[in-house]
């Protein structure tokens, strides 16, 4: 299969050039974001990310800051390092940008962040984040793999650096043009580094899987507690069913 | 009078409890048809013993429908039918409210989960001919049950306000548009205003939250008072009252209380487990139950690129979209979608199979049936994903999307199946149906 060979070969390139081959019409691959909701500790960074970097345009309306209690966090806490856009950790995460001058500003105005993990899925979001390249085209200087002509800057560049982003024709060992099956040239994504930033490859991938990790815990804070009630409701239909079982048998033994 | 001649009711397992038991009883059954009723209807209504898998689910649809009110009281409790505040108020009772994601995902898990016990519970109808007579009205009033759910999830859906709420209303409401002369009157006087809005909203809550609970309840009680009145049908398709005991007790039937009771509560554990494993372990059900564009706020603006209803309704959602536009208009495939649940009526007259049940039916009937199980199954996926989803077909065929070309056969393969029915079940072999119920 020329997918198969293909991808192969795309995971030859590492981290930094994973992601975005452009076929034609055909929709980006997305990394799978290697995320736990169940590492508090990846939660909290990813909470601090998410309320330094993102919660200043977007907003989280339906969080409650002292939700955050459920990754281990003590309201003082919350109040010391987290709080930033509200007085009182029992605000929601609401932000002062009105929506007019945002759509204004930006094209569109950022979309509330509360349940975003739910709508886009966990590996669009890693992938998003981790898609921004230099493009002089567009008006912030930025674009996106994953979301061609977004228009949010690149937030976490500081972090990541700036990369240049280029399409390369995929070769065959005999140096053809690899093609798919409608005769389109396979092409993978190539970036360049061009003024690092203050993490490492790695160091940044991590970064985004934990504001990953935070996001989808935030869709729905009650997903650990969902399971584990999941739990211990089917040990209890469990027993129930051995007893419906034995009492079904009992008053059935006259039946032939 | 009636009430005096009444014997006293005489309670003999309670220990020292009989004697207040009886005497409490014999009070009520003085002024209340109690014993009669609990008689006629559980304990000396008398149910063939041969029951099988396929009869769980009528008593699953039961469970669900309770599961459905009760949990539906809750969220109204909590729930805004305002366009500005309705999204917002779910992932209220998703985060606020105590337990109230339990609640909302037992009636969104609930919502699906009824209408696969109900498909079930009518293929079972289809396996053994329960349609047929006596028991025509008991398929129509359970035929009607089934519409009104429709309506009961298509009103229900708009609630979260999501993408998908809107965007799904505003095509199925536009689906009336299609109706010649009155469509365009016909759909503003269903949204109560141009486009979806507030005035919608409100409106499909009154129905979802107490008209149409109020007429599904009245249903279910006729569709039981029916089946109560005939009796229940079984796998061989045999009427037990045709074969009576000295007494006047059919000797293949046994009492539905305690035998069924038990039995349906074995089986309700069953099902609340694998309800369980759904609700609490994937409550999205991979996009199925909760589709992911739904948790983004609605927005009229805003067309989602791929609008696909949810699963229940796909099987008749690609009947529509196969019907070709006749004159520009949408119409005829509006009447191949109304025309594609209502058929299920006339079933009882389609049959003319001179057997009821599968097992004594001919090799026709058994792979008309497979191919309709298929052919439903093919539409039901197809109407979950875009057209061209198998791409295009080659140049022999025009370039056509070849998921259309599917979704064609199997609307014609859909209705061939009801309309040459007459014919071929009355020229299909049958094989001698016993005596008694064969277990």
């Amino acid at each position: 299969m020329n997918m198969k060979k293909f991808l192969m070969m795309l995971a030859l390139f590492g981290a930094t050039a994973a992601a975005a081959l452009s076929s034609a019409n055909e929709a980006v691959k997305l990394d799978r974001a290697p995320i736990d909701v169940g590492d508090l500790v990846s939660l909290q960074s990813g909470a601090r990310t998410f309320v330094n970097n993102c919660l200043n345009c977007h907003s989280a309306s339906l969080m409650r800051y002292n939700r955050l209690r459920d990754l281990g966090l003590t309201e003082a806490q919350i109040k010391d390092n987290l709080l930033f856009t509200a007085e009182k950790v029992g605000e929601n995460m609401n932000i002062a940008m009105p929506k007019g001058d945002a759509k204004e500003w930006f094209g569109a105005a950022p979309p509330d962040l509360s349940v975003i993990a739910r709508a886009r899925g966990a590996d669009w979001i890693y992938s998003y984040l981790r898609g921004f390249y230099r493009d002089d085209s567009r008006p912030t200087g930025w674009n996106n793999t994953v979301f061609p002509n977004v228009g949010m800057p690149h937030v976490l560049w500081t972090l990541q650096g700036q990369r240049s982003y280029s399409e390369e024709v995929v070769k065959t060992a005999g140096g053809e043009p690899l093609k798919d099956g409608h005769g389109n040239e396979l092409k993978k994504a190539k970036f360049e580094t061009l003024v690092p930033g203050s993490q490492s490859a790695l160091q940044y991938d991590h970064t985004v899987r934990d504001l990953t990790a935070f996001l989808v815990w935030m869709g729905e804070p009650g997903q650990l507690q969902r399971k584990q009630v999941g739990f211990i409701v089917l040990m209890v239909l469990g027993f129930m069913l051995v007893l419906a079982w034995l009492l079904k048998r009992e008053f059935w033994k006259d039946v032939h | 009078m009636a009430a005096t001649e009444k014997k006293p009711v005489v309670v003999t397992d309670l220990g020292v409890l009989n004697k207040p038991a009886s005497d409490l009883l014999t009070w009520v059954d003085a002024r209340f048809p109690l014993m009669e009723n609990w008689n006629a209807h559980l304990a000396q209504y008398y149910a063939p013993k041969n029951f099988n898998f396929w009869y769980y689910f009528g008593g699953f649809a039961m469970l669900v429908l309770v599961i459905q009110i009760v949990t539906g009281i809750f969220l109204t409790m909590h729930y805004k039918p305002d366009a500005a505040q309705a999204f917002a108020s779910v992932e209220y009772i998703m985060r606020e409210v105590s337990w109230g994601w339990l609640v909302r995902y037992m009636h969104s898990t609930g919502a699906s989960m009824f209408f696969l016990v109900v498909y079930l519970h009518m293929f079972r109808a289809m396996l053994y001919g329960s349609y047929q007579k006596p028991r025509e009205l008991l398929w129509i009033f359970g035929m009607l049950i089934y519409l009104v759910l429709m309506g009961e999830a298509f009103f229900g859906y708009l609630l979260p306000w999501g993408q998908m709420s809107f965007w799904g209303a505003q095509v199925i409401v536009n689906l009336f548009g299609a109706v010649p002369f009155i469509g365009p009157d016909l759909s503003l006087w269903i949204r109560g205003d141009y486009v979806i809005s507030d005035a919608t909203l409100n409106r499909f809550f009154a129905f979802h939250v107490i008209a149409l609970p109020l007429v599904l309840l009245g249903l279910v009680a006729a569709h039981l008072i029916a089946l109560h009145e005939v009796g229940s049908n079984n796998p061989d398709g045999i009427e037990i009252k045709a074969n009576k005991d000295a007494n006047g007790i059919p000797r293949d039937g046994i009492p539905f209380h305690p035998y069924y009771t038990v039995k349906d509560s074995f089986g309700a554990v069953v099902f609340l487990i694998v309800f369980s494993l759904i609700l609490f372990f994937a409550p999205e059900m991979g996009g199925y139950f909760l589709e992911a564009n739904n948790f983004v706020p609605a927005d009229p603006l805003k067309t989602p690129l791929h609008i696909a209803p949810v699963w229940y309704f796909t099987p008749y959602y690609s009947i529509l979209r196969a019907v070709p536009p006749l004159f520009n208009s949408q119409f005829p495939g509006v009447i191949a979608m109304g025309a594609a649940t209502m058929i299920f009526f006339a079933l009882p007259w389609l049959d003319r199979s001179p057997v009821k049940s599968i097992r004594y039916k001919g090799p026709i009937y058994k792979v008309a049936l497979a191919v309709f199980v298929v052919v439903f199954l093919v539409l039901g996926y197809l109407g979950t994903e875009a057209t061209n989803v198998w791409g295009q077909a080659g140049a022999w065929l025009g370039g056509v999307e070849r998921a259309t070309v599917v979704s064609r056969i199997c609307t014609v393969i859909y209705f061939a199946f009801f309309l040459l029915m007459p014919w071929y079940t009355k020229i299909d072999s049958v094989k001698p149906v016993p005596e008694r119920v064969t277990g």
